[in-house]
């Protein structure tokens, strides 16, 4: 048995393995899964010498607590927290060298929701369908850790990088999402598209890795009747019978029956991947590239 | 036939019917290996066709605009047999709405020769096609909080077997032993858009 390997000691409200997901089978019905904040991901692989595909944690909120049988660099990103190593306060952001048995604590997020963990060489679990990446929605990949859950670790690919600390961006006080004109716009009142581009929502606490739920104005159809089912994108505003948009995130079905009335740009989901239940929320109309 | 840009690199296909969409799924799957299409999803549905991750979106809007709806690929694909118990707790509802009897419903059910039409709801969870229009039955008004693995299911024009445990709406016929889904197993999926499915009943079998 490998020695290296994380021993969870405190598994936090909501924390997986993530990675880059399994694009390239939404035909099968598989979410594409993967990390929702992908930029912050990328940048703490990087801060320990992983490639951007490597296999990270995320957490949700309020950390988590690991403790590595050998030796390892890790690297802290995404929501910033208090980072400690053996009880003594370690940098948040830079790559952190945690001696073997010593307890690596990811304090809770001070903003944002997801924080990522790297830890060189990856988080080294059987992948499925060439992803390590849990997807909440069908069940696929690593459960989410529970305490004393023993994840395997990958060999060190290259040295850390030779960096102090690295700006990332603060998550946002008001959440600004870019929407172009989507595939079923026409099936909303006119009113209701005007109301999507003007008016104040909100983050909802109802919103998870499968997507942002909304509290705001519900937006009103135009057309009655069922959609027949149709192939969904990331970052899909969605409109359920109750009105409320929801913006599909990296667990989204590949196919749904509700009408999409705008959908986000790519560049704008990790801020929405980091946004708080409560965060004010504006869709502004773009014009498509 | 009529395209809707979705998104920064996405297109939505959208044809008149679900045998065209199938076909017109085969059409891009057969472009996309021959290298002239680069898509990273290709995901069919009820009417529609999506192309997710096109590096020329432009292009491929004008050529689908000029090229029109292919005709109906040849009958190739691979025909699976599945093995089935017709003992759903809905067997009986659904024979009803049928007019006939139960052994009637699974005589029909079972002379029927289905196409995956797409996939969705969970993976490996194929939306078959097959049954005439006079078969459509309704979801149930109620759903099931949980629908075991292997039931056979009908809601609207379609068929589903339900990969692994979870919530349906669907109206329970039936009980395969199939493996629907294994991530472990080469290919993952037993059914996928496209292929060709009949249900032999377990004494027959």
């Amino acid at each position: 048995m490998t020695d290296r390997a994380f021993v969870v000691v405190r598994a936090g409200a909501l924390t997986t393995v993530q990675d880059l997901g399994r694009p390239g089978h939404a035909h099968l019905g598989v979410p594409r899964s993967g990390v929702l904040d992908p930029p912050a991901a990328a940048l703490v692989n990087r801060l320990v010498g992983n490639p951007p595909g490597a296999a990270v944690l995320e957490t949700t909120l309020d950390g988590c607590a690991v403790r590595p049988r050998s030796a390892v660099t890790v690297a802290v990103g995404g929501a910033p927290c208090p980072v400690r190593v053996g009880g003594r306060p370690a940098a948040w952001g830079a790559p952190v060298v945690v001696p073997a048995g010593e307890l690596l604590e990811v304090g809770a997020a001070t903003a944002g929701v997801r924080s990522y963990v790297a830890v060189s060489g990856g988080i080294a679990v059987e992948p499925v369908l060439g992803s390590r990446a849990t997807d909440l929605l069908s069940g696929l990949g690593p459960a989410p850790l529970t305490d004393g859950t023993v994840l395997p670790l990958g060999a060190p690919a290259g040295p850390p990088a030779r960096v102090d600390g690295t700006p990332q961006p603060r998550p946002p006080a008001e959440l600004v999402l870019r929407v172009t004109p989507g595939p079923r716009a026409d099936w909303f009142t006119a009113q209701a598209v005007r109301d999507l581009g003007t008016r104040a929502y909100r983050v909802s606490a109802a919103s998870n890795r499968i997507g942002l739920r909304t509290e705001g104005p519900a937006l009103e159809r135009a057309r009655t009747g069922e959609l027949p089912s149709e192939g969904m994108v990331l970052g899909a505003v969605q409109v359920p019978p109750d009105g409320r948009p929801v913006v599909f995130l990296a667990d989204h079905p590949t196919t749904g029956g509700y009408p999409v009335i705008a959908v986000v740009r790519s560049a704008d989901l990790p801020a929405a991947a980091q946004a708080l239940p409560g965060t004010p929320l504006r869709f502004v109309p773009v014009r498509r590239r | 036939m009529r395209t809707l840009p979705v998104g920064d690199d996405a297109l939505l296909v959208e044809v008149a019917s679900g045998e065209e969409a199938q076909a017109l799924h085969a059409e891009l799957l057969r472009r996309r290996a021959e290298g002239t299409l680069r898509a990273r999803e290709i995901v069919p549905a009820a009417r529609t066709v999506l192309l997710d991750g096109l590096d020329d979106r432009d292009r491929w809007t004008a050529e689908l605009a000029s090229s029109g709806v292919p005709g109906t690929p040849a009958r190739a694909r691979e025909l699976i047999e599945l093995p089935v118990r017709y003992d759903g707790p809905d067997l009986a509802e659904v024979a009803a709405h049928w007019r006939v009897t139960e052994r009637e419903a699974a005589r029909i059910h079972a002379g029927t020769e289905f196409t995956v039409a797409f996939c969705g709801f969970a993976p490996g969870f194929g939306y078959l096609t097959g049954l005439p229009a006079r078969y459509h039955v309704p979801r149930r008004a109620t759903p099931r909080t949980a629908v075991p693995a292997g039931a056979v299911a009908l809601a609207g024009p379609y068929t589903g077997v339900y990969p692994r445990s979870s919530p349906g709406g669907w109206q329970l016929i039936g009980t395969t032993d199939a493996v629907l889904w294994d991530h472990a197993r080469v290919p993952a999926a037993l059914l996928a858009p496209g292929t060709r499915v009949r249900f032999v009943p377990a004494e027959d079998a």
